[in-house]
Protein backbone atom coordinates (compact mmCIF):
# COMPACT_ATOMS: atom_id res chain seq x y z
CA UNK A 1 0.00 0.00 0.00
CA UNK A 2 2.77 2.39 -0.89
CA UNK A 3 0.56 4.84 -2.76
CA UNK A 4 -2.29 4.64 -0.28
CA UNK A 5 -2.03 8.34 0.52
CA UNK A 6 -2.76 9.33 -3.05
CA UNK A 7 -5.33 6.62 -3.63
CA UNK A 8 -7.85 7.71 -1.01
CA UNK A 9 -10.73 5.68 -2.39
CA UNK A 10 -8.68 2.50 -2.51
CA UNK A 11 -9.24 2.05 -6.22
CA UNK A 12 -6.01 0.24 -6.97
CA UNK A 13 -4.41 0.14 -10.38
CA UNK A 14 -6.49 -2.66 -11.94
CA UNK A 15 -9.75 -0.90 -11.15
CA UNK A 16 -8.33 2.46 -12.22
CA UNK A 17 -7.37 0.91 -15.54
CA UNK A 18 -10.88 -0.51 -15.90
CA UNK A 19 -12.33 2.97 -15.24
CA UNK A 20 -10.15 4.50 -17.94
CA UNK A 21 -10.58 1.72 -20.48
CA UNK A 22 -13.87 2.74 -22.17
CA UNK A 23 -12.80 6.36 -22.63
CA UNK A 24 -9.34 5.46 -23.90
CA UNK A 25 -10.80 2.85 -26.24
CA UNK A 26 -13.20 5.35 -27.84
CA UNK A 27 -10.52 8.03 -28.09
CA UNK A 28 -8.12 5.57 -29.70
CA UNK A 29 -10.71 4.28 -32.14
CA UNK A 30 -12.14 7.62 -33.23
CA UNK A 31 -9.25 10.08 -32.84
CA UNK A 32 -5.91 8.25 -32.92
CA UNK A 33 -6.75 5.66 -35.57
CA UNK A 34 -8.34 8.17 -38.01
CA UNK A 35 -5.33 10.47 -37.64
CA UNK A 36 -2.93 7.65 -38.50
CA UNK A 37 -5.26 6.37 -41.17
CA UNK A 38 -4.96 9.61 -43.15
CA UNK A 39 -1.31 8.62 -43.70
CA UNK A 40 -2.11 5.11 -44.89
CA UNK A 41 -5.09 6.08 -47.01
CA UNK A 42 -3.38 9.21 -48.28
CA UNK A 43 -0.64 7.07 -49.79
CA UNK A 44 -3.10 5.19 -52.03
CA UNK A 45 -5.26 6.11 -55.01
CA UNK A 46 -8.35 4.80 -53.17
CA UNK A 47 -11.66 5.91 -54.66
CA UNK A 48 -15.23 5.48 -53.54
CA UNK A 49 -16.28 3.79 -56.77
CA UNK A 50 -14.73 2.34 -59.89
CA UNK A 51 -11.61 0.29 -60.48
CA UNK A 52 -9.49 1.93 -57.76
CA UNK A 53 -12.19 1.14 -55.19
CA UNK A 54 -11.78 -2.61 -55.55
CA UNK A 55 -8.04 -2.58 -55.90
CA UNK A 56 -6.38 0.57 -54.55
CA UNK A 57 -2.77 1.07 -55.59
CA UNK A 58 0.02 2.40 -53.43
CA UNK A 59 1.08 5.79 -54.76
CA UNK A 60 3.36 6.89 -51.92
CA UNK A 61 3.67 10.64 -51.64
CA UNK A 62 2.00 11.03 -55.03
CA UNK A 63 -1.16 12.54 -53.54
CA UNK A 64 0.78 15.08 -51.50
CA UNK A 65 2.84 16.21 -54.49
CA UNK A 66 -0.33 16.28 -56.57
CA UNK A 67 -2.01 18.45 -53.95
CA UNK A 68 0.91 20.84 -53.74
CA UNK A 69 0.81 21.40 -57.49
CA UNK A 70 -3.01 21.39 -57.72
CA UNK A 71 -4.25 24.95 -58.32
CA UNK A 72 -7.53 23.98 -56.63
CA UNK A 73 -5.69 23.17 -53.41
CA UNK A 74 -3.56 26.30 -53.55
CA UNK A 75 -6.66 28.42 -54.10
CA UNK A 76 -8.45 26.69 -51.24
CA UNK A 77 -5.49 27.24 -48.92
CA UNK A 78 -5.46 30.94 -49.86
CA UNK A 79 -9.20 31.25 -49.14
CA UNK A 80 -8.71 29.50 -45.80
CA UNK A 81 -5.95 31.95 -44.91
CA UNK A 82 -8.23 34.88 -45.78
CA UNK A 83 -11.05 33.32 -43.78
CA UNK A 84 -8.92 32.74 -40.66
CA UNK A 85 -7.19 36.12 -40.83
CA UNK A 86 -10.31 38.13 -41.63
CA UNK A 87 -12.93 36.46 -39.49
CA UNK A 88 -10.93 35.12 -36.54
CA UNK A 89 -7.64 36.92 -36.00
CA UNK A 90 -8.97 40.38 -36.90
CA UNK A 91 -12.74 40.07 -36.79
CA UNK A 92 -13.54 38.01 -33.71
CA UNK A 93 -10.59 39.24 -31.66
CA UNK A 94 -11.29 42.92 -32.25
CA UNK A 95 -15.06 42.57 -31.94
CA UNK A 96 -14.66 40.49 -28.76
CA UNK A 97 -12.23 42.92 -27.20
CA UNK A 98 -14.28 46.02 -28.02
CA UNK A 99 -17.46 44.34 -26.75
CA UNK A 100 -15.79 43.26 -23.50
CA UNK A 101 -14.29 46.74 -23.07
CA UNK A 102 -17.39 48.77 -23.75
CA UNK A 103 -19.84 46.51 -21.91
CA UNK A 104 -17.97 47.12 -18.65
CA UNK A 105 -19.37 50.61 -18.43
CA UNK A 106 -22.73 49.88 -20.07
CA UNK A 107 -25.99 49.78 -18.04
CA UNK A 108 -26.76 46.33 -16.67
CA UNK A 109 -29.78 45.72 -18.91
CA UNK A 110 -27.90 46.70 -22.08
CA UNK A 111 -25.03 44.46 -21.06
CA UNK A 112 -27.32 41.50 -20.46
CA UNK A 113 -29.14 41.97 -23.79
CA UNK A 114 -26.01 42.34 -25.90
CA UNK A 115 -24.26 39.43 -24.20
CA UNK A 116 -27.27 37.17 -24.66
CA UNK A 117 -27.53 38.05 -28.37
CA UNK A 118 -23.84 37.39 -28.99
CA UNK A 119 -23.97 34.12 -27.05
CA UNK A 120 -27.10 32.96 -28.89
CA UNK A 121 -25.32 33.42 -32.21
CA UNK A 122 -22.63 31.13 -30.83
CA UNK A 123 -24.71 28.30 -29.39
CA UNK A 124 -27.62 27.93 -31.82
CA UNK A 125 -27.32 24.87 -34.11
CA UNK A 126 -25.23 25.62 -37.19
CA UNK A 127 -27.86 24.67 -39.75
CA UNK A 128 -30.35 27.05 -38.11
CA UNK A 129 -27.97 30.03 -38.11
CA UNK A 130 -26.91 29.16 -41.65
CA UNK A 131 -30.49 29.40 -42.86
CA UNK A 132 -31.02 32.61 -40.88
CA UNK A 133 -28.13 34.11 -42.86
CA UNK A 134 -29.34 32.69 -46.16
CA UNK A 135 -32.66 34.43 -45.51
CA UNK A 136 -30.98 37.61 -44.23
CA UNK A 137 -28.70 37.91 -47.28
CA UNK A 138 -31.12 36.63 -49.88
CA UNK A 139 -31.49 38.50 -53.13
CA UNK A 140 -35.24 38.88 -53.15
CA UNK A 141 -36.80 39.85 -49.86
CA UNK A 142 -33.66 39.58 -47.75
CA UNK A 143 -33.73 41.84 -44.69
CA UNK A 144 -30.24 43.22 -45.37
CA UNK A 145 -31.23 44.46 -48.82
CA UNK A 146 -34.32 46.06 -47.33
CA UNK A 147 -32.24 47.90 -44.72
CA UNK A 148 -29.41 48.99 -47.00
CA UNK A 149 -31.82 49.90 -49.83
CA UNK A 150 -29.89 47.66 -52.21
CA UNK A 151 -32.64 45.55 -53.78
CA UNK A 152 -31.47 42.73 -56.02
CA UNK A 153 -28.01 42.38 -54.51
CA UNK A 154 -27.20 38.69 -54.11
CA UNK A 155 -24.59 38.87 -51.36
CA UNK A 156 -23.68 35.19 -51.38
CA UNK A 157 -23.07 35.30 -55.15
CA UNK A 158 -21.57 38.77 -55.57
CA UNK A 159 -19.52 38.94 -52.38
CA UNK A 160 -19.22 35.31 -51.25
CA UNK A 161 -15.98 35.49 -49.25
CA UNK A 162 -16.92 38.75 -47.52
CA UNK A 163 -20.28 37.19 -46.62
CA UNK A 164 -18.87 34.11 -44.93
CA UNK A 165 -16.22 36.20 -43.15
CA UNK A 166 -18.85 38.54 -41.70
CA UNK A 167 -21.02 35.52 -40.90
CA UNK A 168 -18.20 33.88 -38.96
CA UNK A 169 -17.51 37.06 -36.99
CA UNK A 170 -21.20 37.09 -36.04
CA UNK A 171 -21.13 33.40 -35.21
CA UNK A 172 -17.94 33.14 -33.16
CA UNK A 173 -17.23 36.44 -31.39
CA UNK A 174 -18.86 35.17 -28.16
CA UNK A 175 -15.78 33.19 -27.14
CA UNK A 176 -13.42 36.14 -27.47
CA UNK A 177 -15.92 38.38 -25.68
CA UNK A 178 -16.17 35.97 -22.71
CA UNK A 179 -12.43 35.44 -22.54
CA UNK A 180 -11.62 39.14 -22.71
CA UNK A 181 -14.24 40.12 -20.14
CA UNK A 182 -12.70 37.61 -17.73
CA UNK A 183 -9.26 39.03 -18.57
CA UNK A 184 -10.31 42.67 -18.21
CA UNK A 185 -11.85 42.07 -14.80
CA UNK A 186 -8.40 41.00 -13.61
CA UNK A 187 -6.80 44.34 -14.53
CA UNK A 188 -6.33 46.35 -11.31
CA UNK A 189 -8.82 49.25 -11.39
CA UNK A 190 -6.37 51.49 -9.55
CA UNK A 191 -3.93 51.36 -12.46
CA UNK A 192 -6.68 52.30 -14.93
CA UNK A 193 -7.79 55.09 -12.64
CA UNK A 194 -4.32 56.61 -12.39
CA UNK A 195 -3.85 56.34 -16.15
CA UNK A 196 -7.15 58.13 -16.66
CA UNK A 197 -6.22 60.84 -14.17
CA UNK A 198 -2.91 61.26 -15.99
CA UNK A 199 -5.00 62.08 -19.07
CA UNK A 200 -4.56 58.87 -21.04
CA UNK A 201 -7.15 58.33 -23.79
CA UNK A 202 -8.90 55.01 -24.37
CA UNK A 203 -6.30 53.77 -26.83
CA UNK A 204 -3.41 54.77 -24.59
CA UNK A 205 -5.06 53.04 -21.63
CA UNK A 206 -5.55 49.88 -23.65
CA UNK A 207 -1.98 49.90 -24.91
CA UNK A 208 -0.10 50.84 -21.75
CA UNK A 209 -2.25 49.54 -18.89
CA UNK A 210 -4.53 46.80 -20.19
CA UNK A 211 -2.46 45.06 -22.82
CA UNK A 212 0.46 44.05 -20.55
CA UNK A 213 -2.06 42.34 -18.26
CA UNK A 214 -3.96 40.46 -20.95
CA UNK A 215 -1.13 39.58 -23.33
CA UNK A 216 -1.43 35.90 -22.39
CA UNK A 217 -5.18 35.95 -23.00
CA UNK A 218 -4.74 37.60 -26.38
CA UNK A 219 -2.37 34.82 -27.46
CA UNK A 220 -4.57 32.03 -26.09
CA UNK A 221 -7.60 33.52 -27.78
CA UNK A 222 -5.84 34.00 -31.12
CA UNK A 223 -4.58 30.42 -31.20
CA UNK A 224 -7.86 28.81 -30.19
CA UNK A 225 -10.10 30.78 -32.53
CA UNK A 226 -7.63 30.29 -35.40
CA UNK A 227 -7.73 26.53 -34.84
CA UNK A 228 -11.53 26.48 -34.67
CA UNK A 229 -12.03 28.74 -37.67
CA UNK A 230 -9.50 26.76 -39.69
CA UNK A 231 -11.56 23.61 -39.00
CA UNK A 232 -14.99 25.20 -39.42
CA UNK A 233 -17.37 23.46 -41.79
CA UNK A 234 -20.34 25.83 -41.31
CA UNK A 235 -19.64 27.97 -44.43
CA UNK A 236 -20.58 24.87 -46.42
CA UNK A 237 -24.14 25.30 -45.15
CA UNK A 238 -24.25 28.81 -46.64
CA UNK A 239 -22.52 28.40 -49.99
CA UNK A 240 -21.42 24.72 -50.34
CA UNK A 241 -18.08 26.13 -51.55
CA UNK A 242 -19.58 28.05 -54.44
CA UNK A 243 -20.20 29.99 -56.53
CA UNK A 244 -17.55 28.34 -58.72
CA UNK A 245 -15.21 27.43 -55.79
CA UNK A 246 -15.19 31.04 -54.52
CA UNK A 247 -15.69 29.98 -50.88
CA UNK A 248 -14.13 26.53 -51.01
CA UNK A 249 -12.08 26.69 -47.81
CA UNK A 250 -10.08 23.56 -46.91
CA UNK A 251 -12.76 21.64 -44.96
CA UNK A 252 -15.23 22.18 -47.81
CA UNK A 253 -12.55 21.34 -50.39
CA UNK A 254 -11.92 17.99 -48.66
CA UNK A 255 -15.62 17.24 -48.49
CA UNK A 256 -16.22 18.12 -52.13
CA UNK A 257 -13.26 16.16 -53.46
CA UNK A 258 -13.23 13.14 -51.15
CA UNK A 259 -16.79 12.42 -50.09
CA UNK A 260 -18.78 14.12 -52.86
CA UNK A 261 -16.31 13.46 -55.67
CA UNK A 262 -15.22 10.09 -54.30
CA UNK A 263 -11.43 10.66 -54.36
CA UNK A 264 -10.81 9.24 -50.90
CA UNK A 265 -7.04 8.82 -51.33
CA UNK A 266 -6.51 12.39 -52.48
CA UNK A 267 -8.87 13.70 -49.79
CA UNK A 268 -6.91 11.83 -47.14
CA UNK A 269 -3.68 13.40 -48.27
CA UNK A 270 -5.27 16.85 -47.90
CA UNK A 271 -6.63 15.83 -44.49
CA UNK A 272 -3.12 14.84 -43.51
CA UNK A 273 -1.81 18.27 -44.50
CA UNK A 274 -4.63 19.82 -42.49
CA UNK A 275 -3.72 17.72 -39.44
CA UNK A 276 -0.10 18.91 -39.76
CA UNK A 277 -1.23 22.55 -39.77
CA UNK A 278 -3.45 21.86 -36.74
CA UNK A 279 -0.50 20.20 -35.02
CA UNK A 280 1.70 23.25 -35.55
CA UNK A 281 -0.94 25.61 -34.10
CA UNK A 282 -1.66 23.24 -31.18
CA UNK A 283 2.00 22.65 -30.30
CA UNK A 284 2.49 26.38 -30.22
CA UNK A 285 -0.48 26.68 -27.87
CA UNK A 286 0.54 23.83 -25.52
CA UNK A 287 4.05 25.25 -25.34
CA UNK A 288 2.59 28.57 -24.34
CA UNK A 289 0.43 26.95 -21.65
CA UNK A 290 3.43 25.18 -20.15
CA UNK A 291 5.51 28.34 -20.07
CA UNK A 292 2.82 30.14 -18.12
CA UNK A 293 2.39 27.37 -15.56
CA UNK B 1 -20.60 67.83 -19.67
CA UNK B 2 -17.75 68.99 -21.86
CA UNK B 3 -18.22 68.72 -25.64
CA UNK B 4 -15.53 66.06 -25.72
CA UNK B 5 -17.20 63.90 -23.09
CA UNK B 6 -20.50 64.41 -24.90
CA UNK B 7 -19.02 63.21 -28.19
CA UNK B 8 -17.51 60.20 -26.45
CA UNK B 9 -20.88 59.39 -24.94
CA UNK B 10 -22.58 59.63 -28.36
CA UNK B 11 -19.93 57.40 -29.89
CA UNK B 12 -20.41 54.87 -27.10
CA UNK B 13 -24.18 54.72 -27.55
CA UNK B 14 -23.81 54.55 -31.32
CA UNK B 15 -21.36 51.67 -31.03
CA UNK B 16 -23.71 49.70 -28.78
CA UNK B 17 -26.62 50.36 -31.13
CA UNK B 18 -24.69 49.13 -34.16
CA UNK B 19 -23.46 46.06 -32.30
CA UNK B 20 -26.95 45.19 -31.08
CA UNK B 21 -28.38 45.58 -34.58
CA UNK B 22 -25.59 43.49 -36.12
CA UNK B 23 -26.29 40.56 -33.80
CA UNK B 24 -30.04 40.90 -33.53
CA UNK B 25 -31.10 41.47 -37.14
CA UNK B 26 -30.27 38.01 -38.54
CA UNK B 27 -31.98 36.39 -35.55
CA UNK B 28 -35.21 38.39 -35.73
CA UNK B 29 -36.57 36.14 -38.48
CA UNK B 30 -36.48 33.18 -36.10
CA UNK B 31 -38.82 35.07 -33.77
CA UNK B 32 -41.29 36.45 -36.31
CA UNK B 33 -41.57 34.07 -39.28
CA UNK B 34 -42.64 30.89 -37.43
CA UNK B 35 -45.72 32.68 -36.13
CA UNK B 36 -46.63 34.47 -39.37
CA UNK B 37 -49.53 33.24 -41.48
CA UNK B 38 -47.57 34.03 -44.69
CA UNK B 39 -43.89 34.00 -43.75
CA UNK B 40 -41.49 35.55 -46.27
CA UNK B 41 -37.75 36.02 -46.10
CA UNK B 42 -38.08 39.59 -44.86
CA UNK B 43 -38.55 40.29 -41.18
CA UNK B 44 -41.91 41.96 -40.53
CA UNK B 45 -44.59 42.11 -37.91
CA UNK B 46 -46.38 38.73 -38.21
CA UNK B 47 -50.07 37.96 -38.76
CA UNK B 48 -50.08 35.78 -35.68
CA UNK B 49 -50.87 32.09 -36.11
CA UNK B 50 -49.68 28.69 -34.93
CA UNK B 51 -50.74 27.07 -38.18
CA UNK B 52 -47.12 26.57 -39.31
CA UNK B 53 -46.56 24.13 -36.47
CA UNK B 54 -49.62 22.12 -37.50
CA UNK B 55 -48.28 21.95 -41.07
CA UNK B 56 -45.02 20.65 -39.68
CA UNK B 57 -46.71 17.44 -38.61
CA UNK B 58 -47.57 16.78 -42.26
CA UNK B 59 -43.89 16.66 -43.21
CA UNK B 60 -42.69 13.07 -43.00
CA UNK B 61 -39.25 13.79 -41.59
CA UNK B 62 -39.73 16.76 -39.27
CA UNK B 63 -40.67 15.02 -36.04
CA UNK B 64 -38.73 11.82 -36.67
CA UNK B 65 -35.59 13.91 -37.19
CA UNK B 66 -36.10 15.68 -33.86
CA UNK B 67 -36.47 12.27 -32.21
CA UNK B 68 -33.24 11.18 -33.90
CA UNK B 69 -31.51 14.28 -32.57
CA UNK B 70 -32.70 13.43 -29.06
CA UNK B 71 -31.32 9.90 -29.47
CA UNK B 72 -27.96 11.01 -30.86
CA UNK B 73 -27.40 13.94 -28.50
CA UNK B 74 -28.73 12.05 -25.48
CA UNK B 75 -26.57 9.02 -26.24
CA UNK B 76 -23.44 11.10 -26.75
CA UNK B 77 -24.16 13.11 -23.59
CA UNK B 78 -24.53 9.99 -21.43
CA UNK B 79 -21.44 8.28 -22.83
CA UNK B 80 -19.29 11.41 -22.57
CA UNK B 81 -20.37 12.13 -18.99
CA UNK B 82 -20.12 8.54 -17.68
CA UNK B 83 -16.91 7.51 -19.42
CA UNK B 84 -15.38 10.93 -18.88
CA UNK B 85 -16.17 10.89 -15.14
CA UNK B 86 -14.79 7.37 -14.67
CA UNK B 87 -11.58 8.14 -16.51
CA UNK B 88 -11.11 11.51 -14.83
CA UNK B 89 -11.64 9.99 -11.38
CA UNK B 90 -9.10 7.24 -12.01
CA UNK B 91 -6.60 9.75 -13.38
CA UNK B 92 -7.15 12.04 -10.44
CA UNK B 93 -6.85 9.44 -7.65
CA UNK B 94 -4.47 6.76 -8.82
CA UNK B 95 -0.98 7.37 -10.04
CA UNK B 96 -1.34 5.65 -13.39
CA UNK B 97 2.03 5.25 -15.09
CA UNK B 98 2.44 7.87 -17.78
CA UNK B 99 -0.46 9.99 -16.51
CA UNK B 100 1.18 13.23 -17.56
CA UNK B 101 1.80 11.88 -21.04
CA UNK B 102 -1.79 10.64 -21.37
CA UNK B 103 -3.24 14.00 -20.40
CA UNK B 104 -0.78 15.93 -22.56
CA UNK B 105 -1.45 13.64 -25.50
CA UNK B 106 -5.20 14.01 -25.13
CA UNK B 107 -5.01 17.79 -25.01
CA UNK B 108 -3.03 17.76 -28.25
CA UNK B 109 -5.17 15.11 -29.95
CA UNK B 110 -8.49 16.71 -29.21
CA UNK B 111 -7.42 19.99 -30.75
CA UNK B 112 -5.69 18.47 -33.78
CA UNK B 113 -8.00 15.69 -34.88
CA UNK B 114 -11.18 17.58 -35.59
CA UNK B 115 -14.27 16.28 -37.30
CA UNK B 116 -13.43 18.21 -40.46
CA UNK B 117 -9.78 17.21 -40.70
CA UNK B 118 -10.60 13.56 -40.02
CA UNK B 119 -13.83 13.21 -42.00
CA UNK B 120 -12.32 11.02 -44.70
CA UNK B 121 -10.69 8.40 -42.43
CA UNK B 122 -13.72 8.41 -40.13
CA UNK B 123 -15.99 7.76 -43.08
CA UNK B 124 -13.62 5.02 -44.26
CA UNK B 125 -13.40 3.50 -40.75
CA UNK B 126 -17.17 3.38 -40.29
CA UNK B 127 -17.54 1.96 -43.79
CA UNK B 128 -15.13 -0.86 -42.87
CA UNK B 129 -16.90 -1.48 -39.56
CA UNK B 130 -20.27 -1.57 -41.32
CA UNK B 131 -21.51 1.38 -39.25
CA UNK B 132 -22.56 3.62 -42.14
CA UNK B 133 -26.22 4.52 -41.79
CA UNK B 134 -26.16 3.39 -38.16
CA UNK B 135 -27.02 5.86 -35.41
CA UNK B 136 -24.72 4.04 -32.97
CA UNK B 137 -21.81 4.91 -35.23
CA UNK B 138 -22.64 8.63 -35.07
CA UNK B 139 -22.94 8.48 -31.27
CA UNK B 140 -19.55 6.76 -30.97
CA UNK B 141 -17.79 9.23 -33.27
CA UNK B 142 -19.30 12.22 -31.45
CA UNK B 143 -18.36 10.71 -28.07
CA UNK B 144 -14.78 10.03 -29.17
CA UNK B 145 -14.39 13.62 -30.28
CA UNK B 146 -15.82 15.17 -27.11
CA UNK B 147 -14.21 12.87 -24.51
CA UNK B 148 -10.66 14.30 -24.30
CA UNK B 149 -11.81 17.81 -23.43
CA UNK B 150 -14.42 16.37 -21.03
CA UNK B 151 -11.78 14.31 -19.19
CA UNK B 152 -9.60 17.39 -18.97
CA UNK B 153 -12.24 19.55 -17.35
CA UNK B 154 -13.58 16.76 -15.13
CA UNK B 155 -10.12 15.90 -13.82
CA UNK B 156 -9.84 19.48 -12.54
CA UNK B 157 -13.18 19.06 -10.75
CA UNK B 158 -12.15 15.68 -9.30
CA UNK B 159 -8.81 17.08 -8.13
CA UNK B 160 -10.69 19.80 -6.27
CA UNK B 161 -12.94 17.41 -4.30
CA UNK B 162 -11.44 16.74 -0.83
CA UNK B 163 -9.95 13.29 -0.32
CA UNK B 164 -10.75 13.24 3.39
CA UNK B 165 -14.42 12.36 2.68
CA UNK B 166 -13.39 9.32 0.73
CA UNK B 167 -10.98 8.28 3.48
CA UNK B 168 -13.65 8.45 6.16
CA UNK B 169 -16.10 6.53 3.97
CA UNK B 170 -13.43 3.88 3.55
CA UNK B 171 -12.89 3.75 7.30
CA UNK B 172 -16.59 2.96 7.70
CA UNK B 173 -16.21 0.07 5.30
CA UNK B 174 -17.51 1.48 2.00
CA UNK B 175 -16.25 -0.26 -1.12
CA UNK B 176 -14.48 1.85 -3.78
CA UNK B 177 -17.56 1.72 -6.02
CA UNK B 178 -19.78 2.85 -3.15
CA UNK B 179 -17.36 5.67 -2.41
CA UNK B 180 -17.57 6.76 -6.03
CA UNK B 181 -21.35 6.62 -6.15
CA UNK B 182 -22.24 8.07 -2.76
CA UNK B 183 -19.34 10.40 -1.97
CA UNK B 184 -17.52 11.55 -5.09
CA UNK B 185 -20.39 11.88 -7.58
CA UNK B 186 -22.56 14.13 -5.39
CA UNK B 187 -19.60 16.44 -4.77
CA UNK B 188 -18.58 16.53 -8.43
CA UNK B 189 -22.15 17.19 -9.61
CA UNK B 190 -21.62 20.80 -10.82
CA UNK B 191 -18.72 19.60 -12.96
CA UNK B 192 -20.74 16.69 -14.32
CA UNK B 193 -23.67 18.99 -15.11
CA UNK B 194 -21.37 21.39 -16.96
CA UNK B 195 -19.93 18.60 -19.08
CA UNK B 196 -23.34 17.06 -19.72
CA UNK B 197 -24.80 20.36 -20.97
CA UNK B 198 -21.70 21.07 -23.05
CA UNK B 199 -21.77 17.62 -24.67
CA UNK B 200 -25.51 17.85 -25.29
CA UNK B 201 -25.33 21.25 -27.00
CA UNK B 202 -22.39 20.11 -29.14
CA UNK B 203 -24.00 16.86 -30.26
CA UNK B 204 -27.40 18.52 -30.75
CA UNK B 205 -25.90 21.09 -33.14
CA UNK B 206 -23.74 18.56 -34.99
CA UNK B 207 -24.14 18.61 -38.75
CA UNK B 208 -21.06 17.11 -40.39
CA UNK B 209 -20.81 13.75 -38.60
CA UNK B 210 -24.42 12.80 -39.24
CA UNK B 211 -24.26 14.27 -42.75
CA UNK B 212 -21.43 11.98 -43.86
CA UNK B 213 -22.40 8.85 -41.89
CA UNK B 214 -26.17 8.60 -42.33
CA UNK B 215 -27.98 8.04 -45.63
CA UNK B 216 -31.49 6.93 -44.67
CA UNK B 217 -33.69 10.04 -44.21
CA UNK B 218 -35.62 8.32 -41.42
CA UNK B 219 -32.41 8.14 -39.37
CA UNK B 220 -30.99 11.61 -39.97
CA UNK B 221 -31.12 14.17 -37.14
CA UNK B 222 -32.68 17.63 -37.23
CA UNK B 223 -29.45 19.41 -38.23
CA UNK B 224 -29.22 17.50 -41.50
CA UNK B 225 -32.95 17.59 -42.24
CA UNK B 226 -32.92 21.36 -41.71
CA UNK B 227 -30.21 21.65 -44.37
CA UNK B 228 -32.06 19.46 -46.86
CA UNK B 229 -35.22 21.54 -46.29
CA UNK B 230 -33.57 24.65 -47.72
CA UNK B 231 -30.79 23.33 -49.96
CA UNK B 232 -32.83 21.03 -52.15
CA UNK B 233 -34.05 22.65 -55.33
CA UNK B 234 -37.43 24.26 -55.83
CA UNK B 235 -39.25 26.89 -53.82
CA UNK B 236 -38.21 26.81 -50.15
CA UNK B 237 -41.16 25.90 -47.95
CA UNK B 238 -40.89 28.81 -45.53
CA UNK B 239 -43.79 27.94 -43.19
CA UNK B 240 -42.21 24.52 -42.69
CA UNK B 241 -38.61 25.75 -42.36
CA UNK B 242 -39.45 28.53 -39.92
CA UNK B 243 -41.54 26.36 -37.62
CA UNK B 244 -38.97 23.58 -37.74
CA UNK B 245 -36.00 25.81 -37.00
CA UNK B 246 -37.66 27.29 -33.94
CA UNK B 247 -38.44 23.81 -32.57
CA UNK B 248 -34.90 22.65 -33.28
CA UNK B 249 -33.33 25.72 -31.68
CA UNK B 250 -35.61 25.80 -28.64
CA UNK B 251 -33.82 23.20 -26.44
CA UNK B 252 -30.54 25.10 -26.79
CA UNK B 253 -32.22 28.37 -25.81
CA UNK B 254 -33.89 26.72 -22.80
CA UNK B 255 -30.60 25.17 -21.68
CA UNK B 256 -28.88 28.53 -22.07
CA UNK B 257 -31.44 30.25 -19.87
CA UNK B 258 -31.20 27.45 -17.30
CA UNK B 259 -27.41 27.50 -17.20
CA UNK B 260 -27.08 31.28 -17.07
CA UNK B 261 -29.70 31.55 -14.30
CA UNK B 262 -28.12 28.78 -12.26
CA UNK B 263 -24.40 29.21 -12.77
CA UNK B 264 -23.88 32.42 -14.75
CA UNK B 265 -22.57 32.06 -18.26
CA UNK B 266 -18.98 33.25 -18.03
CA UNK B 267 -15.45 32.14 -17.45
CA UNK B 268 -14.25 32.24 -13.90
CA UNK B 269 -10.60 32.81 -14.64
CA UNK B 270 -10.24 29.03 -14.66
CA UNK B 271 -10.19 29.04 -18.44
CA UNK B 272 -6.84 28.05 -19.84
CA UNK B 273 -5.05 31.35 -20.04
Amino acid sequence: MSDHAADAAGLGRPRAAAFMAPALLLITAFLVVPALWTLVLGATNYRLTGLAAANPQFVGTGNITEALSDPGFGWSLWLTLLFVLGSAIFGQSLAGLSLAWSLRSAPKVVKAVVETLVLMAWILPSSVVAFLWVAYLSRHGGTLNAILQTPGTDWLIQHPMASIIVFNIWRGTAFSMLLFSAALSAVPPSQMESARLAGAGTLAQLRDVVFPHIRGHVLTNTLLISLWTFNDFTPYLLTAGGPNHATEILPVFIYNRALYGGELGYGSAISFLMLIINLVIALFYVRLLRERR
Amino acid sequence: MSPQAFLRRVGFVLFLAVVTAFWALPMLWLVTAPFDAHPGLTVRWPEWTLDNFRRLSESPYAFSSLRNSVLLAGGAMILVTVFGALAAYALSRVHVPGRGAILYGMLLLSSIVTGTAAMVPIFQLMFTLGLIDDRTGVILVLTGGLLPAAIFVLKDFMDATPRSYEESARVFGASPTQVLRHVVLPIARPGLATIAVWALVNAWGDFLTAYILLRDPTKTPAGVVMYTFYSEGGQANLPLISAFSVLYALPVVVLYIFVSRRYGFRFHGGIKS
